[in-house]
């Protein structure tokens, strides 16, 4: 038995609001933040995780009333990330409930951002959040804003500096497979899963319990991250969990 | 009515433990955060939770006088101890080049040696991260109504090695057997975080109040 891979449910937000778009287009409203993340605990969902896609900053303390308010209500580790580009926004976001902050774009302008963050509040709650895309075979690329700027950081190379710098976990995500239920990039997972010594949160792609299940045999990932199967009630979290666990894989039940 | 206090030495996210305290004390019992001494002394039960490096916290606590109010109290009523909080009650710790512990239980900590492997010969993470079993090593009041093997939440890279068996109140696999969790007298401390551990968490932090 031991440690159990973990099962993230994730939670795009806008304006207060939980919504999920294909690719970043076609934005469906998916119901009120607290109200899913308690259903999703209540289904037994390891962590759960809130990107913040608010694009104006006017609208971003919405997300902090919203983290507040499921803090308050759900005893399992929050990780909120999105529009993170200071010290004082991950001391912000702590103070509101957050377990973990995720730092994203802000990282690849600013990589000293992870190591001050992960000094001022330690490694355990400072994940970086890693949007990559193919750019040849077994090459990838970090990209920002959506996965419409390259970088020309290389994938593999940008997550070990993460850890060097004191990122305490990666939130891996596959720009190509995003949005697609095609399931995840399981070379691109397995590849920075076997580089770095923390644990890797595998995301995007997932439109079936298989995709999730190959995320931890196949891709190597220590957590798996999905949305849309979970929003639309095609799954609960426990049909991801028994299906996963009759492949023997270990899970919290 | 009675007053538990979460010891704030400035570096941990006390939020989480306050927040699930507050759940679970109903009306008989009065959640404090503080980082003053006295406040600590004067309360009827206390929660130490800690994160961060084991260097900072101690040097933290000593300066602002909360390594003497733990000394202080630590014998006369119900303590507990989360994470760190559990650490730095042993004799010394391997973290920050070497660090002194309040030495209540006689002890090192050290740090998960990589390349760690499970039974299956899978390589192991550290930081150790995420759901683990806990298997009680005694009976305790701090068990009640949580089946053995039940799994919390564990976010850290270096573990408890008391000398005496006879303190460890609970292991858990993580390439080898881990002390989890530990009991002594009033002292109780845990290496997994109760306030993220959903219901057994919640019911854990129910029974060090009615402790």
């Amino acid at each position: 038995m031991g440690l159990a891979k973990r099962i993230i449910p994730c939670l795009d937000v806008d304006n207060g609001r939980v919504v999920k778009g294909v690719q970043f287009i076609d934005i469906r409203d998916a119901g009120n933040p607290v109200e899913v993340a308690k259903r999703y605990d209540e289904q037994g969902a390891d962590e759960i995780t809130f990107l913040d896609i608010t694009a104006s900053s006017d609208n971003r303390d919405t997300l902090l009333h919203v983290v507040e308010a499921v803090a308050r209500q759900v005893f399992i580790p929050l990780t909120v990330g999105g529009g993170v580009r200071e010290v004082t926004d991950v001391r912000r976001l702590l103070n509101a409930g957050a377990d973990k902050v995720a730092i994203n774009t802000a990282a690849v302008f600013n990589p000293d951002l992870v190591a001050k963050a992960a000094q001022h509040f330690g490694s355990q709650c400072i994940v970086a959040a890693i949007d990559a895309k193919q750019v040849s075979p077994l090459r990838w690329e970090i990209f920002t804003h959506g996965g419409r700027k390259p970088t020309g950081l290389d994938a593999i190379e940008w997550a070990s500096k993460m850890v060097a710098l004191g990122a305490g976990e990666i939130l891996l995500t596959s720009m190509d497979r995003d949005g697609t239920r095609d399931g995840f990039d399981l070379a691109l997972t397995r590849a920075i899963s076997e580089a770095v010594t923390v644990p890797v949160i595998a995301s995007g792609g997932v439109g079936l319990l298989q995709h999730l299940a190959d995320g931890v045999t196949l891709g190597k990932a220590d957590a798996v991250l999905a949305a849309s199967i979970f929003h639309f009630g095609d799954y609960t979290v426990g049909d991801a969990k028994r299906y996963m666990a009759a492949q023997g894989i270990t899970v919290r039940l | 009515m009675k007053k538990v206090a979460i010891i704030d030495y400035g570096m941990s996210n006390l939020h989480s433990v306050n927040r699930a305290l507050e759940y679970v004390a109903g009306n008989d019992w009065q959640v404090v955060v503080t980082s003053d001494a006295q406040v600590v002394e004067q309360a009827d039960k206390i929660v130490f939770p800690g994160q961060g490096a084991s260097g900072e916290c101690m040097r933290l606590l000593k300066a602002q006088g909360l390594d003497a109010a733990i000394l202080k109290t630590i014998h006369q009523r119900p303590f507990l101890g989360i994470c760190l909080g559990l650490q730095t009650l042993l004799t010394h710790s391997e973290e920050n080049g070497g660090t002194q512990g309040f030495d209540i239980i006689q002890g090192t900590v050290k740090r998960f040696v990589q390349p760690l492997r499970d039974n299956q010969n899978h390589t192991l993470k550290v930081p150790h991260m995420g759901w683990n079993q806990v298997f009680q090593a005694c009976d305790h009041p701090l068990w009640r109504n949580i089946p053995d093997g039940s799994r919390f939440y564990f976010v850290h890279s270096y573990h408890a090695q008391p000398d005496d068996p006879q303190y460890i109140a609970a292991t858990t696999p993580y390439g080898h057997n881990f002390t989890s969790a530990i009991a002594f007298d009033h002292v109780l401390a845990v290496q997994f975080h109760p306030e993220k551990s959903q219901r057994s968490g919640l019911t854990l932090l129910k029974n060090f109040l009615d402790f």
